[in-house]
């Protein structure tokens, strides 16, 4: 298993910050992505309205997920499709290999999915003896390399193109490239194969709808199409916050989510699968079984910090996070990286593995202006701040250190003769950087403003 | 007219000429400044970092110092924003503690929103030569909404070039306790914020928020440029 490395999200870090063409790349990108937001946003003429009205949807379905889980599975069992709960990654897992095992298949197609991710489906199926092949660009890529996603939209985006091409060069004996286009057809090429020779096709899901039982994927490669409807057995792994109440509820999504995401006005493909194939239909696949995992967020949903939940994973916060930006998104040191990641790892994993997290934001906002279902990022970053402290998971020397600033804050005898927040202050300040932050600080006049003022 | 000047603990320390700036234009538009006697931090650090109680009792102090009912006037938006909002928040279950929070983040102005809904000094003349970029600080601008006041400021300054920042609206990596906590992603953001403020060929940087322009400042010494910082308050002191 891949093991979760959050603890060292510093080191990672100042690892990141050296590779200069990570860098490079991830600034690039993460920059044109939230420019294409920005423009498409900007024709959203309605923009704060809908985004008013998809959060009003998003909360309803928290405050009543219980109901909307009901409702699904029940539409969903009518239109054919076999539903099962699954209470951590490890059952989700279980049950996944079972519905593969009876089917005695060995080969299975993968379409783009983090929750797949979360529970570490390829690593574990291949184990059994099933090869799992990703089939979106991305992914596919850096299954090759053996690497985890390091964004939730663009998987491979810590990758530059000259990378791809030697990887491209080095697997399949092609001639060395740096188009995207050759990448794509290459892939395609490969692919197309595995899709027809495939004895199961496993997805995520965008959203599902509760009022129908539908499962709604957003794809551009057209390969969620084919991992969907191609091999007669389709899985699709999903979390429980991902439901809608209604089809009606889905336009505003689809205007929201790509154009946040990837400043789309709407994904190349949107397919909405209402269960199996029925007699006389021409596709679809013949057997479909959705998997609802829970894996903690039920307690998310019972705490403080549920408004995560919220979230439809459109990777607008990561694309403008600074932080994110510098670092990528492997330094997070698990799956979901930038301020939503942020809170669902450590509310997912625990402080206790992902504590060093909720220092990676400098509060700057920026995240929270561009979320199309208004979470307070920023909020809930504090709320774990909070928790990390009175859980015990802050240095010692820190919290003597605030000790000290609030007597010498509440003490205007101590705040002067200490020569204010200087000599008292800035120790503490570099204790806890670990090097000399005092170098980066000005030196402390000798008359403080305050005096003057006497 | 008369108004409290909270300094803040930055310019006390650090920054005092900001502080002469501000007493400069304040008496020049014939306000009355005080300056309540045992002022200290309006508690960001403690707050930021997750320290609630001790980000309570820092405040509890600040709201006994600021009693009154003049307008309280402070050189920084995310020490305005913090007693604007978070005040008001600590003291929610405390009925007589929360009136007074609600009073105090009622007065408080950060000093360019004073300057041009209060005073509308940039109604009156200023003059200032040179080429000037500006760093619209994240506090200030997402938190207290604060984006237009310190432009129309400095677009009314005669002789002043404004020249654009680009990806002006980007933190500049200070973050308060973030850039002693994580200081390698800090200093990386500073150094990108700085290399964009050098690009604009300005001759000052200028902006609303000490914290965040002792870390540029910090990040454009050691790219060894000569350029000048300049907290907005000395800009305006020295066009009036």
């Amino acid at each position: 298993m891949r093991k979760q490395t959050s603890l060292n999200f510093r080191a990672n870090a100042v690892r990141a910050i050296a590779d200069s063409s990570l860098r490079g790349v991830v600034k690039k990108a993460t920059g044109t992505f939230s420019s294409k937001r920005n423009i498409a946003i900007s024709k959203i003429a309605d923009y704060e309205s809908l985004r008013k009205k998809a959060s009003a949807v998003r909360e309803d379905v928290l405050e009543n997920l219980g109901t909307y889980l009901d409702a699904f599975s029940s539409n969903a069992t009518r239109a054919g499709a076999t539903v099962h709960y699954a209470v951590d990654a490890a059952a989700a897992r279980r049950t996944i290999l079972g519905i593969l095992s009876s089917h005695n298949a060995k080969t299975v197609v993968k379409g783009k999915s983090m929750v797949s991710e979360e529970i570490q489906l390829n690593e574990y199926l291949g184990k059994e003896g099933i090869s799992v092949v990703e089939t979106a660009l991305g992914e596919f890529i850096i299954q090759m390399e053996d690497e985890a996603p390091s964004h939730i939209i663009m998987p491979a985006i810590h990758k530059s193109r000259q990378q791809v091409g030697r990887l491209f060069a080095d697997k399949f004996g092609v001639e060395y490239s740096e188009d995207t286009q050759v990448f794509t057809k290459i892939a395609r090429q490969v692919l197309r194969e595995k899709f027809l020779n495939a004895d199961a096709g496993i997805s995520g899901a965008n959203f599902a709808i509760a009022d129908t039982g539908s499962i709604v994927l957003f794809t551009n490669e057209g390969n969620g199409r084919m991992v969907t409807t191609v091999s007669p057995l389709h899985i699709a792994v999903l979390s429980i916050e991902k439901l809608l109440p209604s089809l009606k509820n889905l336009p505003s999504f689809i205007r929201l989510l790509p154009s946040s995401a990837t400043g789309q006005q709407i994904t190349s493909y949107v397919s909405i699968i209402t269960g199996t194939r029925e007699d006389g239909e021409m596709t679809g696949a013949k057997e479909l079984h959705i998997i609802l995992l829970d894996n903690g967020r039920s307690e998310i949903l019972a705490g403080e910090c549920r408004d995560i939940l919220k979230c439809i994973k459109c990777g607008a916060c990561i694309n403008v996070c600074p932080v994110y930006r510098t670092v990528g998104g492997h330094s997070y040191g698990w799956i979901y990286p930038g301020p939503m990641g942020i809170i669902l790892t450590t509310l997912l994993t625990g402080l206790a593995n992902a504590h060093p997290l909720v220092s990676a934001s400098t509060f700057c906002g920026a995240c929270d202006e561009v979320c199309p279902v208004k979470i307070p990022l920023v909020e809930l970053i504090h709320k774990l701040r909070v928790r990390k402290v009175s859980e015990g998971f802050s240095p010692v020397k820190e919290k003597l250190g605030m000790r000290v600033f609030e007597a010498t804050a509440r003490s205007p005898f101590l705040f002067s003769s200490g020569e204010g927040l200087a000599k008292i202050f800035w120790p503490v300040l570099g204790s806890l950087g670990g090097e000399d932050i005092a170098g980066r600080l000005p030196e402390p006049v000798k008359m403080p403003f305050r005096r003057r003022m006497e | 007219m008369r108004i409290q000047l909270f300094g803040t603990c930055l310019v006390d320390s650090f920054y005092p000429e900001v502080g002469e700036a501000i007493l400069r234009i304040l008496n020049k538009f014939g306000v009355d400044v005080s300056f309540p006697k045992g002022q200290t931090c309006c508690g960001q650090p403690a707050y930021n970092a997750g320290y609630l109680e001790e980000a309570k009792g820092t405040a509890e102090h600040f709201l006994s110092v600021f009693s009154g009912t003049d307008l309280i006037v402070t050189p920084s938006g995310s020490c305005a924003a913090m007693v604007k909002y978070r005040y008001p928040e600590f003291f929610r279950a405390k009925t007589t503690l929360r009136a007074v929070a609600d009073n105090v983040a009622g007065r408080v102005y950060e000093l360019s929103q004073f300057l041009v809904h209060v005073l509308r000094v940039h109604e009156t003349d200023l003059t200032r030569n040179g080429k000037v970029t500006y760093h619209p600080s994240c506090h200030l601008t997402r938190m207290l909404g604060v984006r237009r006041e310190p432009l129309v400021l400095l677009k009314a300054m005669q002789g002043l070039e404004l020249v654009p920042l680009p990806d002006a609206a980007r933190c500049c990596g200070f973050g308060g306790m973030f850039m002693a906590k994580l200081p390698e992603i800090s200093c990386a953001l500073a150094d990108e914020k700085a290399a964009d403020i050098i690009s604009t060929g300005a001759d000052t940087v200028t902006g609303c928020d000490c914290g965040c322009l002792m870390n540029i400042s910090d990040a454009l010494r050691k790219r060894g440029s000569a350029m000048r910082v300049k907290h907005i308050a000395e800009l305006i002191a020295e066009g009036i």
